[in-house]
């Protein structure tokens, strides 16, 4: 693997990543979350949450950006992964010298960098119409961060490994939307998890959504509001060790399969694919 | 009509011998055997579904073999480095990928990744905007991909094959879906790209007539099998059939088919009759009718009877 597609790799996904901001589509997608997202706050701006003392604006906002996170990083990389393969952008870049890395490498950075744009329409008008901040200040800020870096780096591979296993676009979209909506459920970012049934509880906090959900809780409300957890407290070192986990054994599990894939993708599949393409749209 | 691997003097940028592939219990190659020398542009022709994409494929890299030896630039595809793929082309078949990037940027970005290995291989990879110029892109080489028309698109692909200035050229249907005038600007850039660096070209297509203009020597593949191989000219005479001749003696049309016309034409005109014979007329097969005439019989399977009447 050499150092020039790597930093290739890096352009491109930057590139990329421009490409999406200049896009009226994108620009629109962005917008209309903004919007859902103030509109879902402002129906519920005036409630509050008794045994915390918070508004529920104030509580819902790291449970939406944990949902988010999984949008963005488990169901939008294993389709968009697919959709690249069925296209022929896969084989491409796999038939230039280092094409093959550059293009890995390119669809981490892009995917990376969107948590910006995805946080600037989430965070910013919650903060000013909702008074949603952190509650403690800008170290907590800070930890949410880096509990969104390292939460997208759990999720990323996942759904990358998923967009690769899939057969087809539309496998890739249901095989995607499943685990999105169990862990979902299952994390406590939409349901509190002491709601579930009792041996639901140690599958949940098996899960990195889980983790993600607890820490940017953490990371918003006060060290009072962890009545609320499961276990009454902070859970911050373990939190972090198992995300870390799930980062490092997802990663090595993508790498391999992204390298096994390259040789089922041939210029006869993707003929195929837009044969496909081609019956849908008429 | 066997194989017959060509003989070259220099050894062939491409060798395949005794190429086979299965896919489940369909055996697609039967044994394919073929070379493809420097600075010669060799086009496989055949049927949909005669193996064509799948022998340029496992050239390529991207399906592994059956059986046989297979041989690009002295290594096999199966096992391959990256400097392998840096002196070695493939055209694909694009549609809708890098839809938001522009002829520029795209060609610029996948040239950079032969950088560093044209450094080694004494051969600089083109600069983007000659390259863009090379193919007609010139114009619209800011716009969005998404925006080129399919001849547009089909030379970006083919561009994009050349970036390295590979020593080797694989295109797999290069003008599928291209209007006549888009068809022939193809072919004056792979004649121009073969003049320019002696590469070594091998391209597939189901078009006879297409085979004929822009290749040096044609395979024909039929059943899983190389059934002629030669230049348009030298399969035209290998595969002559029968002549026919027409007249029309007396208001009757007769017809009479033999390998040698002029014996009996002139037989037919100082014979007897020969004053009353009128609208002579000698034709041979034409190359597609004797073509469509020999896929026909090896897609029926080797042993077959010539059947002129299921061809036509």
């Amino acid at each position: 693997m050499s150092m020039h597609a790597v930093r290739l790799g890096v352009k491109r996904g930057w590139h990329e990543q421009i490409l999406s901001l200049k896009s009226p589509q994108d620009q629109v997608f962005y917008v209309a979350m903004s919007l859902a997202n103030v509109a879902f706050l402002w129906w519920k701006r005036n409630d509050t949450v008794e045994e915390l003392g918070l508004s529920f604006p104030q509580v819902a906002l790291p449970g939406i950006l944990a949902l988010v996170l999984a949008f963005g990083f488990l169901m939008s990389p294993a389709q968009v992964i697919a959709m690249e393969r069925e296209d022929g952008t896969l084989l491409r870049m796999q038939s230039a010298p280092g094409g093959g890395v550059a293009y890995a490498v390119g669809h981490v950075v892009m995917n990376l960098t969107t948590i910006v744009p995805m946080l600037l329409v989430l965070v910013v008008p919650s903060v000013l119409l909702f008074d949603a901040g952190s509650q403690r200040g800008v170290g907590g800020w800070l930890v949410a961060c880096a509990v969104l870096v390292l939460g997208a780096s759990a999720l990323l591979p996942v759904g990358l490994a998923i967009g690769t296993l899939a057969p087809d676009l539309q496998r890739a979209a249901m095989w995607s939307v499943v685990p999105l909506g169990l862990s979902a459920l299952l994390s406590g970012i939409m349901v509190p998890v002491a709601s579930l049934w009792g041996w639901l509880q140690p599958l949940a906090q098996g899960l990195p959504l889980y983790w993600v959900g607890h820490l940017l809780r953490y990371a918003f409300l006060t060290d009072a509001s962890a009545a609320g957890e499961l276990n009454g407290s902070w859970q911050v070192p373990q939190g972090v060790a198992i995300l870390v986990v799930w980062s490092v054994v997802s990663w090595v599990a993508a790498a391999v399969l992204l390298r096994r894939s390259s040789r089922r993708q041939s210029g006869a599949a993707v003929a195929d694919a837009r044969v496909r393409a081609a019956q849908w749209v008429h | 009509m066997t194989t017959s691997p060509g003989s070259f003097s220099v050894a062939p940028s491409t060798a395949v011998t005794d190429l086979r592939m299965r896919y489940g219990t369909a055996d697609v190659l039967m044994g394919v055997s073929f070379n493809v020398a420097k600075g010669e542009v060799v086009a496989l022709l055949g049927p949909n579904g005669a193996g064509k994409s799948t022998t340029i494929e496992i050239l390529e890299g991207v399906r592994r073999r059956s059986g046989g030896e297979v041989s690009v630039l002295g290594a096999d595809p199966e096992i391959i480095d990256e400097q392998w793929r840096a002196r070695v082309g493939m055209v694909m078949q694009s549609w809708r990928d890098h839809a938001r990037w522009s002829p520029h940027d795209l060609v610029e970005y996948l040239g950079r990744l032969y950088d560093p290995y044209a450094a080694v291989s004494g051969r600089p990879r083109w600069a983007t905007e000659e390259l863009l110029k090379m193919v007609g892109l010139d114009r619209v080489s800011r716009q969005k991909i998404r925006t080129l028309s399919g001849g547009e698109r089909r030379r970006l692909d083919i561009a994009i094959g050349v970036i390295g200035r590979p020593e080797v050229l694989f295109l797999d249907e290069p003008t599928a879906g291209l209007d006549p005038e888009g068809r022939r600007d193809v072919h004056e850039l792979i004649h121009g790209i073969v003049d320019r660096d002696d590469t070594a070209v091998l391209l597939t297509t189901h078009d006879l007539d297409e085979a004929g203009k822009i290749a040096d020597r044609i395979l024909v593949l039929a059943g899983g099998r190389i059934v002629a191989d030669g230049s348009a000219d030298a399969l035209a005479a290998s595969l002559a059939r029968d002549v026919q001749i027409r007249w029309t003696h007396g208001g009757r049309a007769h017809v009479h088919a033999c390998a040698e016309a002029t014996g009996f034409v002139r037989q037919l005109l100082t014979g007897p009759a020969g004053a009353d014979v009128k609208d002579l007329e000698v034709s041979r097969p034409t190359l597609e009718e004797t073509y469509l005439a020999l896929v026909a019989t090896h897609h029926r399977g080797a042993n077959a009877p010539l059947d002129e009447k299921a061809v036509v």
